[in-house]
């Protein structure tokens, strides 16, 4: 514990240095409530002074560096990380909950890949050539100059580097927020990035609250373009400063209240395992969570045993033991709003059929809970509760699974089991999602795109779709020909 | 007929006095073995000396590799992910970059480029092919397509599976590597035969293969005669892909070889006769210095070598007396020395023929204007050597001479030069210079050539696709084109019942 603390940096990453800020935020364990550090935060004259060192160097140095070099250096960084799997992994744990047998097993081995994958994006970014009645168009697809990312702290380095990765490959330099309950892995990953031999001002990490540092960020007017995963209601705000200052461009990631909807002819148990991830990874504090559980009615009763049953296996306690599936909520603000949430489930009406109280009495911990005999309107079916509780209902036939499971403003992820093919395509076809797990949920990879429709936001991160997010598109018109 | 053999380590002496072991011995199924074919001796171009033999493959060795990689694709390589054939064909860069000046001893001396070409361009060229093709091994995509409301359509692209692979002489590693990087990272399986006469740079290459951690059998690397070894490979049934490079009369026997097996997709990078045309606007100065290096790089040993120069008239003189100046500043000599810029032709063979298209090109009236003869006396070195007054019908202006020759010729106006570059049955590359836009794009559109360089020539990029016209063959090298040649569509058609 102490020994990787020791080798946490500390500071804001501006320019390749550490450098201090205008204030310092509490870091806090929420395993035990106690404070780790004091971070670092950024105020207006380091987020000018980031912005500043992003421009220069792109102007100067990034814009001028071969496609294939800047995959190089992309690739040593993904060695580099590699080398300090570990470590990230203990850092995350601590500053954030999550249980070292997930920051292992997913958030840091995603690291390495993403950056592998984009760093093969970096030397193959194409625009078209088209011929046209008497013009040749070329269609160049350019960075975009500085862009900023706010990173939100339920997968801290994980959605770093999904911005990271896209934004180096296509030639921009960045300015990422870390979010202030979890700063420290990010900082780790600046120093790597040094290490690596990125040039001083492309890559810089700084950290503050939201209503300060990030709306610094959003209304900066060298920045143009920001890509934000969070809240709603934080996004409204960034989408709010982007048109109030220069129109940079926008990436929104947001919420979710994503349904996961099992057919009779599921194969049962496997849909019991795959629902305990959907909802309860990382204590359901991911955006794609399946918070809304459907079954059909004829394995409703059977479903709901199994689940319980399942539910109340998973070890609870220090994520740091190899052994806890389940660790604390982020922080005292999450989990008191978690509480809140299970109190107006019970205050209107619907049952608990499992947990719905705290757990232990040091940290932040919330006991994997499940309502049922829940209503379409209930509050806790309409709003994103972030934690670990579930609502489970059910439905008569496909048409009545499908208009429950679109009955959101949201539309972010969609679940479906079911052993028959045409159930599969046709719920898959219908439901309003940008994510649709077919006998899965919560499956997360680099390759593949990832965004939400309605209100879940919009724009896509991984795969190549993410390139567009980075790029903007030049048409280059030359004259063979056409009359004046 | 009892085989000669030989172990697979052989100790060499480079002419700069290093000493390096060598492999010798077939790579089949990451093991060295010994073939069966005959022991074939390799000569150093630049003293004229055996350097050592190896062993080459009989067709029952080229059966035992396919095997091998078939066997290699069916039950391990096709269930690897993507993401780590990307990983395995980076770590082969990093050990590349790792041995790569023993990796450009063993080319300049089995080949005959100088030391520093070797590593500079050859080597570091392999080196970012394997890391921009690790790149592609994850993002091979098919599309899902829109057809009707009751159907769910959507197409694979697929790994062929076993894909043949036959290489020249001139660039031994990174022919080699043009073919490995978009291979493996479609997927495939290879065996590779490389040219009997630079075997050794593949031999050590093939070691790094298995350090790198690539599963037996993936990649197959043997060497051996084109009438044996090559011709064992191109009709073996159990080949998906045949990929070629190297003359267009053996080009021709490869497809003919496939008509008559199993149809076995080709890709063919043959010959060139490349025209450049310098334009009385273009900077002459930039253009001789690219023109020259257009045919005097690597020693005129290059499919698309700019041998055929047309300049406009009016700027004839001025530019033929700048290009003959590029022509006399190059050096000719030992590899290994520091100030070599050109080094020996390959082998006596290749000498030979190019020293009597020297001689046909005066005996038909060409004017001799620089060079012409061999330089020194020990070694297969020739003189830049530089042919003025050339109609385009002569012989040097019409065949290939794969050597430090070029053919000089003129014309008035733009449309002449066009149809006379296009007045030709190869159609590899074209170089054009001129200041002027309008003319740079309405030449290089005009011109029949698979590459065409505005204002430079031979200026190569792994994310640039290359490949010819006409008689120069088809199919694409490098960039994201390749994967085309080394991936096959499949189409999946779901009728939903709703």
């Amino acid at each position: 514990f102490t020994k990787t603390l020791t080798a946490v940096q500390r500071g804001l990453f501006i320019n390749n240095e550490f450098v201090s800020g205008s204030s310092q935020i509490k870091v806090v364990n929420p395993s035990n409530g106690k404070v780790i550090l004091e971070a670092e935060a950024a105020g207006k004259e380091e987020v000018d002074a980031a912005v500043f060192a992003a421009d220069k160097a792109y102007k100067e140095v990034w814009s001028k560096t071969t496609p294939s070099h800047r995959r190089d250096l992309m690739l040593r960084l993904a060695d580099l990380i590699e080398r300090d799997q570990e470590e990230i992994a203990q850092i995350e744990t601590i500053d954030g909950g999550k249980p070292i047998t997930f920051t292992r097993s997913v958030d840091t081995k995603f690291l390495s890949e993403c950056l592998r994958y984009f760093a093969g994006w970096a030397d193959k970014l194409q625009g078209k050539v088209i011929e046209t009645e008497g013009v040749l168009t070329m269609v160049r697809h350019e960075p975009i100059g500085v862009c900023a990312a706010i990173v939100p702290w339920n997968f801290p380095s994980l959605l770093l580097m999904t911005k990271l990765g896209p934004a180096l490959a296509t030639g921009n330099t960045i300015v990422a927020k870390s979010s202030e309950i979890t700063p420290l892995s990010a900082l780790k990953i600046a120093a790597l990035a040094k290490e690596a031999g990125f040039p001083p001002g492309v890559i810089n990490i700084i950290t503050g609250y939201g209503e300060t540092t990030g709306e610094l960020l959003s209304r900066h007017k060298a920045v143009r373009k920001i890509t934000f995963t969070g809240s709603t209601r934080a996004g409204r705000l960034v989408m709010k400063a982007s048109a109030e200052s220069n129109m940079k461009k926008v990436t929104l990631e947001l919420g979710g209240k994503s349904p996961n909807i099992i057919f009779e002819d599921a194969d049962i148990d496997k849909a019991v395992k795959w629902a305990y991830r959907g909802i309860y990874f990382h204590q359901g504090q991911v955006c794609t969570s399946g918070s809304r559980i459907y079954v059909q009615e004829s394995i409703y009763d059977d479903f709901i045993k199994r689940f319980k049953e399942y539910v109340g296996y998973a070890p609870i306690g220090n994520p740091l033991a190899d052994s806890t599936i389940h660790g604390p909520q982020a922080s005292k603000t999450q989990y008191d709003r978690v509480m809140g949430y299970i109190e107006a489930g019970k205050q209107e009406g619907a049952t608990v059929a499992l947990g719905g109280a705290r757990w232990g009495n040091e940290g932040y911990f919330i006991q994997p809970t499940i309502f049922t005999d829940v209503k379409e309107d209930m509050t806790i079916m309409k709003e994103e509760i972030f934690g670990p509780v579930v609502c489970v209902s059910k439905f008569k036939d496909r048409d009545e699974a499908i208009q429950l499971a679109n009955n959101s403003d949201y539309g972010l992820a969609a679940a479906v089991f079911s052993q028959n093919l045409d159930t599969c395509l046709d719920v898959s076809e219908q439901i309003q999602s940008g994510i649709v797990w077919i006998n899965c949920i919560n499956m997360f990879d680099t390759a593949t795109p990832f965004g939400g429709y309605k209100g879940s936001g919009f724009g896509r991160e991984g795969g190549e779709y993410v390139l567009a997010e980075y790029t903007q598109v030049k048409a280059v018109k030359i004259n063979r020909g056409a009359p004046v | 007929m009892t085989a000669e053999t030989q172990a697979d380590i052989q100790t060499i002496k480079t002419q700069s006095g290093q000493t390096l072991k060598v492999h010798t011995h077939l790579f089949i199924n990451n093991e060295f073995v010994a073939g069966h074919g005959p022991l074939i001796e390799t000569v150093n171009p630049t003293t004229e000396e055996v350097i050592c033999k190896v062993h080459s493959a009989s067709e029952e060795d080229v059966d035992a590799a396919v095997q091998a990689a078939y066997t290699s694709y069916k039950n391990v390589w096709s269930k690897v992910t993507p993401a780590d054939r990307g990983i395995l064909i980076n770590k082969l860069a990093d050990l590349m970059e790792r041995d790569q000046d023993e990796l450009a001893s063993l080319e300049a001396i089995d080949n005959g480029k100088a030391f520093s070409v070797a590593r500079d361009d050859d080597i570091a060229g392999c080196i970012g092919c394997y890391r921009y093709f690790a790149g592609w091994a994850d993002k091979i995509h098919g599309k899902v397509i829109d057809t009707s409301p009751d159907q769910l359509v959507y197409t694979r692209h697929e790994a062929l599976g076993v894909v043949g692979a036959i290489i020249p002489w001139n660039y031994p590693l990174m022919m080699a590597a043009w073919k490995f990087a978009p291979a493996l990272a479609a997927g495939n399986s290879i065996v590779m035969k490389t040219s009997e006469l630079t075997p050794l740079s593949a031999y050590k290459f093939a070691a790094l293969v298995k350090e790198a951690g690539f599963p037996a059998g993936v990649v197959n690397i043997i060497t051996g005669y084109g009438h044996i070894t090559g011709s064992a490979l191109a009709g073996h049934r159990k080949v998906s892909k045949m990929a070629f490079t190297g003359s267009t009369v053996t080009g021709r026997r490869i497809m003919e070889s496939s008509s008559t097996s199993n149809l076995k997709k080709l890709q063919l990078e043959l010959g060139g006769k490349s025209a450049q045309i310098v334009c009385a606007d273009a900077d002459l100065k930039n253009a001789a210095k690219h023109a020259a290096a257009g045919i005097f790089n690597n020693h005129g040993q290059s499919c698309n070598a700019g041998s055929r120069i047309f300049v406009q008239e009016s700027v004839a003189k001025e530019f033929i007396d700048l290009f003959t100046e590029q022509a006399k500043a190059i050096v000719v000599g030992c590899p290994f020395k520091d100030e070599t810029n050109q080094g020996p032709q390959v082998s006596k063979g290749q000498f030979d023929k190019i020293m009597s298209y020297i001689k046909i090109g005066q005996e038909e009236g060409a004017t001799l204007h620089f060079g012409g003869e061999r330089v020194g006396d020990k070694g297969y070195f020739i003189s830049p050597t530089v042919f003025t007054n050339c109609k385009n019908d002569m012989t040097i202006m019409r065949e290939e001479i794969f050597g430090p020759v070029v053919a000089i010729g003129t014309f008035t106006n733009v449309e002449e030069a066009i149809e006379l570059a296009n007045d030709n049955e190869y159609g590899l590359a074209a170089g054009v210079y001129t200041s002027n836009h309008s003319t740079a794009i309405k030449v290089s559109n005009a011109l029949l050539a698979g590459s065409v360089w505005v204002n430079c020539y031979d200026l190569f990029n792994n994310s640039v696709p290359f490949g010819g016209y006409k008689q120069s063959g088809f199919g694409k090298e490098l960039g994201k084109y390749a994967l085309l040649e080394y991936t096959q569509v499949k189409s999946v058609i779901t009728l939903v019942d709703f």
